[in-house]
């Protein structure tokens, strides 16, 4: 081994303007974000205003969407958002949770690959896919034999009855759960599964040890453990839920109406943009539907704010029990 | 090493952008209308190859392209709905329209083929407000004293996406049945009381396909292209009338061009024995007084063109061009109205 040489002053003036310049460029890319977040902020604010100022709160309290007589109200597509994700969630939490275990506690070393890589897969496929198959393939299924045991079997129950009523058209907020609890199954499961695997052996091995059936240590062990992960996979597909818009599109019925049952043609707000901004003509009309998305901006940007807020309280549960 | 020079990359991209500019300056462009972006795009091709000229034609949508032509960064605009005339002078805007296209309504009643029903405005109206449920009421059957209707219930299915075809079929609902004016109303969107919303001609027809009992419309070319089971309509002269070239063409014909100010007519219920009822123009707007004279007369010169040679092109994809005495009358405008 020889001293390792000196480095000549001129390297080393290079070397720290590299330096320089790679953070000045890191910090110019991480400000450039903030900047576009700003920008957009700022624009649907800009936009919305108009409808804002002149339907006030009743923009959010109506459900009314009339373009002929241009008046607006966001209810139905805030209702359809909302529903519709946490229908996805609903349907998708299980699933997701059931894959992820699967995969990292009980399959097969040479079943675990092809599964993983079929599930990233799934996230690749765009959402128009999602959305042409759902309509045409879905939508078929679901009329003809799902829904009309759906109304048949749950329809004449009370309280949860009223959830199955009417007639079955195959498209509606139900449907649209389905598609997005689908698209959303990737995201969950693969930010779970890569959870579960970083609970360490030797948890595990402990809980073998004393005696635990798989049954115990997955749920009383790697669950536990790897709580605020999973909670971080959920509020990731619940972002992509409440955004998505083509799939959706194709799959809600489309309808400025909230409907007591799943079965009924419902909206979303990305639907409602998406299907007519192209067509909008008009301030008051274009307004509204830029105020719209401002409206979903701030439901996500709650839902974020939540799960962090949820995150901290779990992590300092968490400490003070050590 | 060197085949990833950064900067050679940088300034082969940055003449590819500088060549692509140059390209387009000479073309036409234009941005708006969904409805005949098919044709346009057909006869855009046929005249690039004849004399060279490109057309940059951005199908937005109707809204789209107002806004554009207003902020000027297009030559022309395209409308599926026409503008007020005072609108038009208002904005400085000369109206004309273009090509001509219909809405066929389709259904799926069990036992029933293409052209065997027979609807009328007042029925469809009624249908859509959900006033009429099932296929075997006494308006429905009244109308096709012929066919052993169904108790099946009706499922109207709409489009959800704005379009000129909602307007078209909104604004011969209102027309033909004043409680549906009154509260529903013409508009590219409109708030549909009952029913589901389909996105597109291929929603709305797979929609109907799909449902047994549905009524649905598309636009003419996709019902005939996909040969879907069309209903006949009763036109304003009491007359049945089959969807076809034919009837679109004499609906247009037989409308007062020269007595609509800005080209502003809605061909919905014309008169005449002939006439089909929703049948529609997709307008071009330009400016009076064009910030780029050159660029306009040559968007003149492409619609003149399209005037002349565009009518079998049009036909081969199912629209309809303009009467012969109709272009005379736009001619005439050009000339009068655009400086």
């Amino acid at each position: 081994m020889n001293s390792v040489p000196a480095i000549a002053p001129a390297q080393a003036a290079g070397q720290r303007l590299r330096e320089r310049v790679f953070r000045g460029a890191t910090f110019a890319a991480a400000l450039l974000v903030l900047l576009l977040l700003g920008g957009v902020a700022v624009s649907l604010a800009v936009g919305s205003w108009p409808a804002f100022s002149h339907f006030k709160l009743a923009f959010l309290t109506r459900e009314i969407w009339n373009p002929v007589t241009d008046e607006y109200g966001a209810l139905a597509p805030i209702f359809g958002t909302l529903v519709t994700s946490l229908l996805a969630l609903l349907l998708a939490i299980p699933v997701s949770l059931g894959i992820a275990i699967f995969l990292t506690e009980l399959a097969p070393t040479w079943l675990k690959r092809p599964v993983g890589t079929a599930i990233e897969l799934l996230a690749a496929v765009p959402s128009i896919i999602f959305g042409i198959w759902g309509l045409f393939v879905l939508a078929p299924v679901l009329q003809r034999h799902v829904q009309p045991w759906l109304i048949e079997v749950l329809g004449p129950l009370p309280l949860i009855g009223k959830l199955f009523q009417g007639p079955p058209f195959g498209i509606g907020v139900l449907s649209a759960g389905f598609v997005l609890a689908i698209m959303v199954i990737p995201f969950v499961s693969a930010v779970m599964r890569d959870v579960f695997e970083t609970v360490p052996d030797v948890l595990k091995e402990s809980g073998y040890g004393l005696g635990a059936t798989t049954w115990e240590v997955i749920w009383q062990v790697v669950v536990p453990y790897s709580r605020t992960g999973m909670i971080g996979g959920i509020m990731l597909g619940l972002g992509r839920a409440l955004g998505e818009t083509m799939a959706v599109t194709f799959v809600i019925g489309n309808a400025h109406r909230i409907g007591s049952s799943l079965l009924a043609p419902g909206t979303t707000i990305s639907a409602s943009i998406a299907n007519e901004f192209a067509e909008a003509v008009g301030d008051l009309y274009t307004s509204s539907l830029i105020a719209l998305g401002a409206l979903l901006f701030l439901i996500t940007f709650t839902v974020i704010a939540a799960a962090r807020f949820m995150l901290m309280r779990l992590d300092r549960r968490a400490l003070s029990s050590v | 090493m060197n085949a990833f020079n950064p900067k050679r990359m940088l300034l082969a991209a940055l003449s590819a952008v500088a060549f692509a500019g140059a390209a387009s300056a000479a073309d036409i462009s234009g941005a708006g209308a969904t409805f005949p972006y098919p044709v346009y795009s057909k006869w855009a091709d046929a005249y690039k190859t004849q004399t060279g000229v490109g057309l940059n034609y951005q199908s937005i949508g109707s809204g789209g392209g107002i806004k554009q032509i207003k902020a000027k960064t297009v030559t022309f605009g395209a409308s599926d709905m026409p503008l007020e005339q005072k609108d038009l002078q208002l904005a400085g805007l000369v109206q004309f329209p273009m090509i001509i296209g219909g809405v066929v309504p389709v259904v799926n009643v069990k036992g029933v083929q293409g052209g065997q029903m027979v609807l009328d405005g007042a029925t469809v109206a009624a249908i859509y407000l959900g006033e009429i449920t099932k296929w075997n009421d006494a308006r429905v059957q009244k109308l096709n004293p012929k066919l052993a209707l169904p108790g099946t219930a009706i499922a109207p299915v709409y489009r959800s996406d704005g379009s000129g075809t909602n307007f078209l079929f909104s604004n011969y609902l209102s027309s033909a049945y004043p409680k549906f004016h009154d509260t529903v109303g013409a508009n590219t969107s409109v708030q549909w009381p009952v029913g589901i919303g389909a996105k597109g001609n291929e929603g709305v027809a797979n929609m109907t396909a799909q449902t047994d009992g549905a009524i649905g419309y598309v636009e003419y070319a996709y019902a005939k292209q996909n040969k879907m089971a069309y209903a006949d309509l009763i036109n304003s002269a009491g007359k049945t009338v089959a969807p076809n070239a034919e009837s679109f063409q004499a609906a247009a014909a037989s409308a007062d061009w020269a007595h609509a100010p800005g080209y502003h007519l809605i061909l919905t219920n014309q008169p005449g024995p002939k006439s089909w009822p929703i049948t529609g123009a997709s307008f071009i707007l330009l400016y009076r007084t064009p910030p780029d004279p050159a660029a306009t007369a040559t968007a003149l010169k492409f619609f003149d063109w399209a005037y002349k040679n565009g009518g079998k092109m049009a036909a081969d994809l199912d629209y309809v061009p303009l009467p012969e005495g109709l272009i005379k009358l736009v001619r005439a405008t050009w000339k009068a109205e655009i400086k």
